[in-house]
């Protein structure tokens, strides 16, 4: 699957187009198919994200994984402050992105 | 040290409100980010894998306790409460918001400090020795020099768009504590037969995917020269430097595809015109410079013995301090590299704590080392038991300067949108995996750096790491025989990488081949000098 990924403009977290709106949480994503170009163009002019791109991902029973670990690293936070990420009581948050 | 006169004030607020009017104007939509990066990358603000990142400069590494506690207080109120002291003695905050960031700028320059040419292809912060004015070992304190070519490098109009990013190193003894040789120009402020005072000046060196050593182009410029020189330097880089391809636009390219003579030459004829043009600038600068720099009142018969009774004290000075020029002084670093830290990291806590100690025990001044640990320079012997006890109750007290855990990291893919692979967590294990063996082990430096850039040194390590991305993996690639001192060397890889926890393995394999086989008072360096790369790599493979 397609997925789209940007910055907010005001934070600069880290963001995921959920087919509606930006959300900052990955497993929000959705499939955009071939509508990438478009949907990039509309939210860039709007402002409602920057310096977004289209990446790929797949879905499994634990949700939306980016295929590469980067992308999985910017959809937790850093690995090596688990108490910054999205998920800073699960312990098992890391594994994830490895 | 230095303090701004109304010249520099009103430059860095002016550039303060020109930055505060641009991120308006993008926040409303006036300009679009294409418009809008270059002019935030000329602020230090850049976009990294999970916010906005600032980059502040640090003139040669040098801080007043105000300066400092000013970073620690950045670091709670803008940031997530810490900050990550870098390799260039530059300090980064990680999680920055584009509509705060003229408000950290002011309340930088409302203590003389800036972000100003920390990105883009410029003349960068300038680098020092972190032990200049109290090593014993130094011909001149090097960071009047270092000044006088910050204030010429700074919105030098014919060098803000260099070829590429430009670093430059100044030092002034022997001992090169500033990886000089590994800059884009590397200055050794030298004494000639006759007494007088000269530049040595190194150019073409730097890491990254082409590593060079710098080869001395000129080895003494007379003094009231060096601008004029650096200005041909820079010059000549400017008109060949190549501009096509990003990967060979360094000037280390340049002269090693011109060759060191013909480069010199050009240097050389352009110093010529040059010297014809009065630019330089008055030596009344330069001395007035010096008067900031002086030597600190310091106490004349201060008590030049320690107390050595506590073992952890004891411990902690033979690793961590370094004989000064002044009896009954040290120079004390405090190492940012806890077993199992991050390497370079400092909360505000601990930054407002360093900061207070400089001021009470240090005629309150700091340094960042380019090994991403703080020096207090100017510490009295008789106090020094007083202040590591305050670094002991606040993590600070780390006694593994230049041993294998005191480990130069990049931020590595946890936090840099260039990076390849992690770089803190393989630190984070290596410190783990040799804690309690520092000492058996030595003096070795190793160094991580996660991805080709070489943010992290892994070509002066006598140990080094790179992370390399491998078919969407990260691998780790293993190299030996770097050093970044008076005898410059480049490390050479071993061979095929590791994983993460394989690349431990190695490193535990080649210090252990290092510890059987070393001779009385051989580093792991001078054992891996000697005996070559063979056994070595038998050791680690095989």
């Amino acid at each position: 699957m397609k997925i789209l990924t940007g910055n907010d403009l005001k934070t600069g977290a880290v963001t995921w187009w959920d087919g509606v709106q930006w959300s900052l949480h990955v497993e929000d994503a959705v499939d955009v198919g071939d509508h990438a170009e478009t949907i990039l163009a509309r939210e860039s002019a709007a402002r409602r994200v920057n310096a977004a791109y289209a990446i790929d991902a797949t879905r499994d029973e634990q949700g939306v994984r980016p295929a590469h670990i980067k992308e999985r690293i910017r959809a937790l936070g850093p690995t090596v402050r688990p108490d910054l990420t999205l998920k800073p009581a699960d312990p098992d948050a890391g594994n994830w992105v490895i | 040290m230095y303090q701004y006169d109304t010249y520099d004030q009103a430059m860095v607020d002016a550039r303060v409100e020109e930055f505060r009017d641009q991120v308006r104007r993008r926040l409303a939509g006036h300009i679009t980010e294409d418009q809008f990066k270059p002019l935030r990358l000329m602020n230090g603000l850049y976009l990294q894998l999970h916010a906005y990142m600032l980059r502040v400069a640090v003139p040669y590494g040098t801080l007043s306790g105000a300066q400092m506690r000013m970073l620690g207080d950045i670091a709670d109120k803008y940031d997530r409460g810490y900050g990550h002291f870098t390799t260039r003695q530059n300090i980064q905050y990680n999680w920055i918001k584009l509509e705060d960031a003229p408000d950290i700028l002011a309340d930088l320059a409302s203590v003389e400090m800036h972000a100003i040419q920390t990105s883009g292809n410029c003349i960068r912060n300038t680098t020092s020795d972190q032990y200049a004015g109290a090593a014993a070992d130094e011909v001149v304190d090097p960071r009047p020099y270092a000044e006088l070519i910050r204030q010429w490098s700074t919105f030098h109009p014919e060098f803000s768009f260099l070829p590429r990013k430009f670093k430059m190193a100044v030092i002034a003894s022997d001992t090169d504590r500033a990886a000089m040789r590994l800059h884009d120009i590397g200055i050794q402020i030298v004494r000639n037969a006759a007494g007088e005072i000269g530049a040595a000046f190194y150019v073409g060196g730097g890491m990254g995917r082409t590593p060079m050593i710098a080869p001395c182009i000129n080895a003494f410029v007379p003094i009231d020269q060096m601008i004029t020189y650096a200005e041909a330097c820079l010059r000549v880089y400017n008109r060949h430097g190549r501009r096509d391809n990003k990967y060979k636009a360094r000037i280390k390219i340049l002269v090693h595809e011109l060759g060191k003579d013909e480069y010199t030459r050009q240097v050389e004829a352009e110093f010529a015109h040059l010297l014809t043009q009065n630019i330089e600038p008055p030596l009344a600068e330069l001395e007035r410079i010096k008067g900031f720099f002086a030597d600190p009142a310091f106490e004349v018969g201060a008590p030049d013995v320690l107390d050595r009774s506590d073992p952890d004290f004891a411990l902690w000075v033979d690793n961590n301090c370094l004989p000064h020029k002044q009896p009954g002084y040290i120079a004390v670093t405090i190492s940012l590299k806890p077993v199992g830290g991050i390497p370079g990291d400092a909360t505000g806590e601990q930054i407002r704590v360093m900061a207070d100690l400089a001021t009470r025990y240090s005629f309150d001044e700091l340094r960042v080392t380019h090994a991403q640990n703080i020096v207090l320079p100017h510490v009295r012997k008789a106090d020094l038991y007083a202040l590591w006890q305050v670094l002991d109750a606040n993590g600070l007290s780390t006694p593994n300067l230049d041993q294998i855990g005191d480990i130069i990291a990049c931020p590595g893919l946890d936090y840099c949108s260039l990076a390849n692979a992690r770089s803190i967590p393989i630190a984070q294990k290596i410190s783990q995996r040799f804690q309690g063996r520092e000492q058996e082990i030595g003096e070795l430096k190793l160094k991580i750096s996660g991805c080709i850039n070489a943010c992290g040194h892994h070509h002066a390590g006598h140990i080094g790491i790179l992370g390399v991305d491998r078919k969407g993996t990260e691998n780790y690639q293993l190299l030996l025989g770097g050093c970044e001192g008076a005898d410059t060397s480049l490390g050479q890889i071993t061979g095929p990488g590791f994983d993460e926890d394989g690349i431990v393995d190695a490193v535990q394999r080649a210090t252990d081949f290092y510890l059987s086989n070393k001779q009385d008072g051989e580093r792991f360096l001078d054992t891996y000098r000697r005996l070559g790369m063979a056994p070595f790599k038998e050791a680690i493979y095989g």
